[in-house]
């Protein structure tokens, strides 16, 4: 993906091939001979945990349907039965399930990377914009997911969810009808999300093709946020970009494997194991954790459509970021306000979170307010007056200079791994 | 440097926001927490006790079972691996007492017939208005799953050290709390006569009749015969049912990790002599 | 791995072995991975454990075959006449293709019950009963025919129509599986 490549085959046969399909030579330049800015650090690693998490939940979803009902009398029991009596079917629901959760934790360490490292700006705007089209396919597809196994949470969950659209002015109500495919979440609701469900992780593939060909069109940004400048910048992705991932990789499959063996109902809702009743809602429903920030700017407008509004507001003020942000230094690392607000923001978000699982009374309606109208001037009021006011920091003259100038080891040396 | 910080930040992010969703499911915040008691069951290396399981499969079909059925669990795992330990020919015994609507036969009518090992326990009502009907409007609820379906909230940083320390055990805590949490109501607090006083019980006012008093039991190992120990049997029990599995789920867990720590260890010193180079 | 010779190194040795440790664990994981993903399709504990089928015989007449459901599977069972038990004892063993004798296909004192898993040996299609050329069982699919005691006498079926395991309860009631 990368332009063309100059890869040649030693067996004859794979030069006939290679003559009429360049797959192999598509290969080599995309993930053998691509050049990496040898300053990438770890935060660098979790593009390639995320096409781990897309590509584990694409495997254990496809297993998981050959056992799965999706009906309203048969889902609950049919998942239970994987449980209990398929082979290995406890593990594979496990992974899958808390496999959902561990792909927003990554793609979150990644989408806040982008933030610090200005990874969205100039060339990488499509790029960018890219990459909030896959979260959103997302979260719509964890959204449907959670829905399957047909618990309480599942049920009161989709109902909350499609409401939402209920606050369209006029149409909205035959909106919700048309998601439902009733009056009710019932039947032909549970089975359209199951068909979408299945559906969508392979649109969400085929964004993330286009995600990649983008980076390798305009190339990786690197901590220093400076383009690369010569070959003494670049090191080639294989082997050193895939050792690193590699390690990284695996120590995220320690965590990971931490939750599905050892505490795999964790990151769920204990709701969720009991089945759906459409006569009783339960007394606190939150979503699952990864919507949580969202969730609490919803309910933070005390106004239907308003709640609504912001909450769409939210994931699409990240499309535009590339030109709210008008800086021309790209990492934080060179932006001493930037890096702070960063920081400010970061325990918004993290503020925002913890109060989508509080209930919506008294002083956390008040501090969901306070936290909602910050994330948005964040975007609208302080990165803009950034751009114009800050003086950033002297910028090093080239990636080889950042790594090797003062620091010999660097890239070997970066902490934080996971 | 966005290294250590960072890392630090977004795990308390993500940490909360798990925890506080877990947390939201105590209805009532002014309920005392449920004692945390120790499970063979719990941490890295648990494993049910077979012994017990079998006290609190007697202390649920002799008690539990005249209104809550059990109806996803099947008799056939009661002699599974990591399960009860019965005979086959004890399951097939056992199987028998119960009586399976099967059918329709050749003149297309549903019949009685005694159960066999690959049947399901029975359900005890014939469908949720039978059972309101006879409870004064209470449904007594399925039990197969209860033990993953109850919790209670652990507030900060509890719910952060229970990640690290694997503690997963909340819903049956909760539920030996709510068989011994019975008690006279508090002065002033009226009951009607189908309607109990359980301090653990979000609401206080619990349609249960207390299930269970000492010696109501017979065991026959020589443990205490005390509503506690049979609390903790039956809830050891109901935490089976609910998840069959968790004995080979904590021994291959344990074997994966091993696995991966090595694979990290190698695939740390590949990465740091392929780097070397780079220098 | 080959790339490492393009790397330079004093211990060439020792590096290649921590490549190959790490390619061999990662595949041995691989592999590992793998399989709960291939077993999980095969039949699993509610199917391995399914039930066995009790079959009152007392309202099938002499002559007729009814058709039970075991295993999702056909099983015939058939009231054999005299005729039919005579043919089948009296077929000398060298006709046979899948040589068996009569006795070894029925339970002794009850020759008049025949007892088939009625799935064809060909191809798996339901043989349909008193018909074909030795009046037995005759598969409509490909043209096989079995005799009164379901053993294949001509057709492109291979082997006889298997006998499931069974017995008897009572005089009148069979449990098969």
């Amino acid at each position: 993906m990368s332009g063309p490549s100059n890869f040649k085959p030693k067996s004859a046969f794979l030069q006939w091939t290679e003559r009429r399909l360049p797959i192999l030579g598509l290969m080599h330049s995309s993930f053998v001979a691509y050049p990496t800015p040898r300053n990438l650090n770890y935060w660098w690693t979790f593009g390639g945990i995320l096409s781990f998490c897309l590509g584990v939940q694409i495997i254990t979803g496809i297993v998981l349907a050959m056992h799965y009902t999706p009906t309203v009398v048969g889902a609950f029991d049919s998942v239970e039965h994987i449980m209990r009596d398929v082979n290995f079917g406890w593990l594979l629901r496990y992974v899958h399930a808390n496999g959902a959760s561990m792909f927003f934790i990554a793609v979150y360490i990644h989408i806040f990377r982008g933030f610090y490292y200005g990874s969205y700006k100039e060339p990488r705007e499509i790029l960018w914009i890219l990459g909030v089209i896959i979260f959103l396919l997302m979260m719509a597809t964890a959204f449907m997911g959670y829905v399957l196994p047909w618990g309480q949470m599942s049920f009161w969950g989709a109902t909350v969810i499609t409401n939402l659209f209920s606050a369209i002015p006029g149409i909205g109500p035959k909106v919700v009808e048309f998601l439902w495919g009733g009056y009710s979440v019932d039947q032909p609701t549970l089975q359209r999300f199951f068909s979408l469900h299945y559906l969508l992780p392979f649109m969400i593939a085929g964004v993330v093709v286009l995600h990649i060909w983008a980076l390798h069109e305009v190339g990786q940004n690197n901590p220093a946020g400076i383009d690369v400048k010569s070959d003494k910048d670049v090191v080639a992705f294989t082997p050193y970009a895939t050792a690193k991932d590699n390690f990284a990789m695996v120590c995220f499959m320690i965590f990971f494997a931490w939750f599905v063996f050892y505490i795999p109902n964790y990151l769920g809702h204990a709701d969720n194991y009991i089945p759906a009743n459409p006569l009783q809602t339960p007394t606190h429903i939150v979503p699952e954790w990864y919507f949580l920030p969202f969730y609490a700017i919803l309910r933070a407008i005390p106004s239907k459509l308003g709640g609504v509004i912001a909450m769409f507001a939210s994931i699409a003020v990240l499309a535009f970021l590339p030109w709210l942000d008008r800086a021309k230094t790209r990492s934080a690392k060179y932006r001493p306000l930037f890096k702070q607000f960063f920081w400010i923001f970061v325990i918004c978000c993290i503020g925002l979170g913890w109060l989508g699982a509080k209930p919506a009374e008294g002083g956390y309606v008040i501090a969901s307010r306070i936290l909602t109208a910050y994330y948005f001037i964040h975007f609208f009021v302080i990165l803009p007056l950034l751009s114009y006011y800050e003086k950033p920091s002297p910028v090093p003259a080239s990636i080889a200079e950042s790594v090797l100038g003062n620091q010999p080891l660097a890239p070997a040396k970066v902490k934080g791994s996971r | 440097m966005m290294n250590k910080n960072t890392l630090i930040a977004l795990g308390l992010a993500s940490a909360i926001s798990f925890g506080a969703s877990n947390a939201a499911l105590a209805a009532d915040p002014h309920a005392p927490l449920p004692p945390r008691l120790k499970w063979t069951f719990s941490g890295p290396f648990g494993h049910y006790d077979k012994q017990q399981l079998q006290r609190g499969f007697k202390v649920y079909r002799e008690v539990c079972q005249a209104c809550h059925s059990l109806k996803l669990v099947a008799f056939r795992t009661l002699g599974q691996a990591g399960a009860l330990g019965f005979t086959e020919g004890q399951i097939k015994t056992l199987a028998g007492e119960y009586q399976i609507t099967d059918g329709p036969n050749d003149r297309g009518e549903m019949f009685q017939r005694p159960g066999r090992p690959s049947d399901y326990f029975p359900p005890i009502f014939a469908n949720e208005q039978a059972a309101r009907a006879t409870h004064n409007g209470a449904l007594p609820v399925d039990l197969s799953v209860i033990a993953k379906a109850r919790t209670y909230e652990v507030g900060f940083p509890g719910f952060l050290i229970d990640i690290v320390r694997q503690y997963q055990e909340n819903g049956v805590d909760y539920l030996h709390a709510l068989l011994t949490g019975y008690e006279n109501p508090p002065a002033g607090e009226q009951l009607t006569p189908t309607q109990f006083w359980n301090k653990y019980f979000p609401g206080n006012r619990i349609s249960m009749r207390p299930p269970l008093e000492d010696k109501r039991v017979e065991y026959t190992d020589g443990s205490p015969q005390t509503v506690d120990q049979y609390a903790r049997d039956v809830t050891a029990f109901l935490m089976w049912a609910a998840e069959p599995h968790l004995d080979q789920r904590k021994r291959i867990g344990f074997q994966v990790m091993i696995f991966l720590i090595v694979f990290a260890g190698l695939a740390y010193f590949t990465k740091k002599k392929v780097w070397a180079s780079a220098h | 791995m080959a790339k490492s010779t393009t790397m330079n190194g004093d211990q060439p040795t020792r590096r290649d072995f921590l490549y190959i440790a790490t390619g061999a664990m990662g595949a041995v994981g691989a592999a590992a991975a793998a399989w709960p993903l291939i077993h999980q399709m095969n039949p699993d504990a509610s199917v391995q454990a399914l039930a066995s089928a009790e079959v009152d015989l007392s309202p099938v007449q002499e002559g007729q075959i009814i058709t039970v459901k075991w295993r999702g599977k056909p099983v015939f069972i058939a009231h054999r006449t005299k005729k039919e038990i005579e043919e089948a004892k009296a077929t000398p063993l060298r006709d046979l293709p899948d040589p068996q004798p009569d006795d070894a296909r029925v339970k002794k004192g009850k020759e008049q019950w025949l007892v088939l898993v009625g799935v064809c040996t060909h191809l798996g299609c339901v043989p349909l009963g008193h018909q074909g050329d030795y009046k037995g069982f005759f598969c409509p699919c490909h043209g096989s025919h079995y005799d009164t005691s379901g053993r294949i006498r001509k057709g492109p079926a291979p082997l006889n129509l298997e006998v499931p395991p069974y017995e008897f309860a009572s005089d009148t009631m069979v449990r098969i599986g």
